[in-house]
């Protein structure tokens, strides 16, 4: 499925093929964690230091730091976290890795809860991926067996209690905090930070949370050398991403893309360009927190300095594209709706920002509105943006943000009074 | 209510276990949901108050705390779906059951429910019954289906 790069990637992912123990075996598989476990924390966390590992869950913190913050850490009791709780619009990646690669995914989870000296985690997987859990659930009864995880692991002395968590329907609880509440019995809301999952965790234990993709790419680390992972991607983001492609396109489904290629030449070599006769209009990266970029943007590298310069959010790394037939506002409008069903209701910058933002776009789509409620809408969604309590709200007002930068026009041909005399009528 | 008693026995008392429990006793139930009976069953063998367990229960949309059907359908409601003509299955389906979203047909076969982003937008437009995801979807494609399940229930009731 993946034309760029050869069969020596890191995911090695292809549709209908599920990878099961004896065949991660035979391809390298633990491998990775016995050398780990041979070679000491410190030296497997130097190697994945020296990757440049960052976390593909969304922020992209870098994975290394993380894990030292833990070792800094004098408590002993401490947990692994997989926050496989996918649920950001447009993304399937991680619902990809734990289906037909999972014992990938264990050997990650393994290897980091070694360095990080956790010796207690959890998978937390979202109620909408019941064939994931099913899978997740036996390979890791299979992995214990095996002597891969569990009780001294392949005789090093290090244990591992793993277990798979069930979300319940919350967009929220991938935000970490919120799912840890989540696992410890109660709503899934976010907690204020400081102090970080790192330093109070779960059951106010240092926890490490890292996301599925992250945790699937430190096996290939540590089996084959942070200069080979280095020999993907650019110096600045090394490694490949894995990108979820939908809408307006050709070939829509998941690709392993190097970073460095432009959101141009992913769109066009791996999802073959716009549908016959159309043209893209817009496309939506990092999944409905993301932003929404026209066409002459396309032209920046998937690179994380590249990207936050000229603003993109790589975020889950989902790529929507919009063709020249859709209208801009009511796909916000579908965004701003998810949020706002999503909203947990702590804060009210999220949760009143939202809802009279939504009220807007009513009034936009309706033909009713005038141009001073695009105003007020930008005003709003600094507001949310600026003053929400966790990322929920922070992020989903980049939808709105950037259509309102790029697509102006639009919003402004849909207000009543779009035309030049009321404007002198108002400014006058 | 001994069920339930049996489902905390099986995951533990422990407080961390609440989510997982109230999910074991929802899939168990016939009715898809979480009874006022349950909450308080629940509550009594974890020893967590009962606005603990309400809290925790209304706040995740895949609880229900109203009873559903037997299969519960839920059509993906985000921008690729939406974008690959939802708007016709949906409409598809609410003719073929007469409900709306939100609703449980008469004969409590089937409830009707969206579901923010399935995880399947390489198959938009896409809908889950139960525990199946089905893609690439047409309004035809989506009636037949239902018409299957409910051959398959009626076959079962006969046998």
């Amino acid at each position: 499925m993946n034309k760029m790069l050869d069969d020596d990637q890191i995911f090695n992912i292809s549709p209908g093929r599920h990878v099961d123990l004896d065949h991660h075996c035979q391809n390298g598989g633990y491998s990775a964690l016995a050398k780990a476990l041979a070679q000491g924390p410190e030296t497997s966390l130097k190697e994945i230091s020296d990757a440049g590992l960052r976390g593909r869950g969304g922020a992209a913190f870098p994975t290394a730091e993380k894990i030292k913050m833990l070792r800094a850490n004098t408590e002993k009791l401490r947990y692994i976290i997989c926050n496989a709780d996918e649920g950001e619009p447009g993304t399937f990646k991680d619902r990809f890795i734990m289906t037909h690669i999972p014992f990938q995914l264990l050997e990650g989870i393994t290897i980091a809860a070694f360095m990080a000296g956790a010796s207690e985690g959890y998978i937390y997987v979202r109620h909408e991926y019941p064939e994931a859990q099913k899978i997740l659930r036996e390979s890791i009864e299979e992995a214990e067996r095996r002597g891969f995880l569990g009780e001294n692991i392949l005789g090093s002395g290090f244990s591992l209690s793993l277990k798979l968590f069930s979300g319940a329907g919350s967009y929220l609880c991938g935000e970490e905090t919120a799912l840890i509440s989540s696992i410890e019995g109660k709503k899934g809301r976010p907690r204020l930070k400081p102090p970080y999952p790192t330093q109070a965790g779960l059951w106010q234990k240092p926890t490490l949370i890292n996301n599925v993709e992250t945790l699937a790419n430190i096996p290939k680390i540590i089996e084959k050398s942070a200069s080979w992972y280095r020999s993907f991607g650019t110096p600045d983001s090394p490694g490949t991403k894995l990108i979820s492609l939908s809408g307006d396109v050709q070939n829509r489904g998941l690709f392993e893309v190097p970073f460095g290629m432009t959101f141009a030449e992913i769109i066009s070599e791996y999802g073959g360009g716009a549908k016959t006769g159309k043209a893209i209009k817009a496309v939506n990266i990092g999944g409905a927190s993301g932003v929404l970029i026209p066409p002459e943007m396309l032209f920046t590298p998937l690179e994380y300095l590249a990207c936050s310069k000229t603003g993109i959010t790589i975020g889950s790394g989902a790529i929507f594209v919009l063709d020249d037939t859709r209208s801009i506002l009511s796909n916000v409008q579908n965004r701003l709706r998810f949020f706002l069903h999503e909203s947990c209701g702590k804060c009210t910058p999220c949760r009143e920002g939202l809802r009279q933002a939504n009220l807007i776009l009513d009034r936009l789509l309706a033909g009713e509105a005038v141009r001073q409620d695009v105003s007020t809408l930008e005003r709003y969604t600094r507001a949310i943006q600026e003053a929400s309590f966790c990322g929920l709200g922070q992020a989903a007002g980049n939808s709105l943000r950037s259509s309102l930068a790029y697509y102006r026009d639009e919003y402004l041909a849909s207000c009543r009074d779009n035309k030049p005399s009321f404007i002198e009528e108002e400014t006058a | 209510m001994t069920a339930i008693k049996e489902v905390v026995n099986r995951f533990g008392k422990e407080e961390a276990l609440l989510l997982q429990v109230i999910l074991a006793v929802q899939d168990a139930d016939p009715q898809n949901h979480l009874s006022e009976e349950a909450v308080n069953e629940i509550s009594r063998e974890m020893n967590i108050s009962r606005s603990r367990v309400y809290s925790t229960a209304s706040f995740y949309s895949e609880i229900s705390l109203k009873p559903r059907g037997m299969h519960i359908i839920r059509i993906c409601t985000n921008a690729p779906c939406e974008n690959a003509n939802k708007a016709s299955i949906l409409a598809a389906i609410k003719q073929e059951l007469g409900i709306k979203i939100g609703q449980t047909t008469t004969d409590g076969l089937f409830s009707l429910e969206s579901v923010n982003c399935l995880g399947a937008c390489y198959m938009s437009p896409a809908i889950k019954i139960d525990d199946a995801v089905y893609g690439d979807l047409t309004p035809e494609a989506a009636v037949a289906i239902i018409r299957n399940l409910r051959k398959e229930y009626q076959n079962e009731q006969n046998a």
